[in-house]
């Protein structure tokens, strides 16, 4: 992503809320894009799932830094439904079994 | 255009920009050519009597070949060929129909010869989303990457699309910190 806005720094010890467990077998995953920006990505993520702007913005700084990030997790046709959501905001996004 | 200010409170807040004759020209053409892109893609759906039946529409189950279109509509998935398959089949109608109600929202709102434009928060959201698919689309077709430079030299062909690609990049992260500011 271009660095073309000051992203809030941000702790990176908090919890993504994506561990794994037997109820959240999918995860959906946005992967780092040279167009999206920083600011869009997080603000979608704000949007598509209600997370406060930190979270979102600790999540958009994994994406960049680390290249892919999970940002939610649970059942096939929730993670299909949040994966179609990514998709129409222009997010590049795919669904992985946990 | 200086970017997208605040006006107004409450349920009457607007984000309000004024937009030049030629950058009006530009965002129409591009957000048109998307829109065209997007209606041929529409094109290769199968056509399938049970479809027509339940009136469950279905969508081509393979990646558009052309890159543009690959970007705006990625596969669901990298670890299962059928998976992926099966739900792009399923969820590209719904898709397409999502972003072309964002270009549509765009040229809707769009003055002819320039001048104010004046968005609620919603129709915002439309803005961002076709922002951004405009911006993929052009990104895409320069290649745009981490290393791309903020100018191509003059006699490259492609440096006055990037040009538009920095003032679209413009455009859209100014809107979306205003919007946030809404949040």
């Amino acid at each position: 992503m271009p660095l073309s806005s000051p992203a809030t720094r941000v702790d990176p010890a908090v919890d993504p809320d994506t561990e794994t467990t037997g109820d959240t077998p999918w995860q959906a995953v946005v992967w780092n894009d040279p167009v999206n920006l920083m600011s869009y990505v997080t603000y979608v993520l704000q949007k598509i799932f209600g997370y406060p702007e930190q979270k979102a913005t600790a999540l958009m700084l994994d994406v960049h830094h680390k290249g892919k990030a999970a940002v939610s997790s649970g059942d096939k046709d929730k993670i299909e439904g949040d994966v179609a959501k990514l998709h129409a905001a222009g997010l590049w996004a795919t669904m992985q079994r946990t | 255009m200086n970017g997208w200010k605040r006006a107004g409170r409450g349920s009457r807040v607007r984000l309000v920009t004024t937009l030049e004759e030629q950058e009006s020209t530009v965002l129409r053409g591009l957000v048109g050519e998307v829109l065209q892109m997007l209606e041929a893609r529409e094109g290769e759906s199968p056509t399938d009597e049970l479809a027509e039946l339940t009136g469950m529409r279905t969508g081509p189950s393979k990646r558009p070949e052309d890159r543009v279109l690959a970007r705006l509509l990625p596969d669901f998935t990298m670890e299962d060929a059928d998976l992926a398959a099966g739900l792009r089949s399923l969820h590209e109608p719904e898709l397409i129909e999502a972003k072309q109600h964002a270009a549509s929202a765009v040229l809707a709102a769009l003055p002819t010869h320039g001048g104010r434009v004046e968005l609620a928060p919603e129709q915002a959201d439309e803005w961002l989303t076709a922002l951004n698919d405009v911006r993929l689309a052009l990104g895409t077709a320069l290649d745009v990457s981490e290393e791309t430079p903020e100018e191509f030299p003059e006699e490259d062909p492609r440096a006055p699309h990037l040009g538009v690609y920095h003032w679209l990049t413009f455009v859209q992260d100014s809107l979306v910190q205003a919007r946030m500011q809404l949040l």
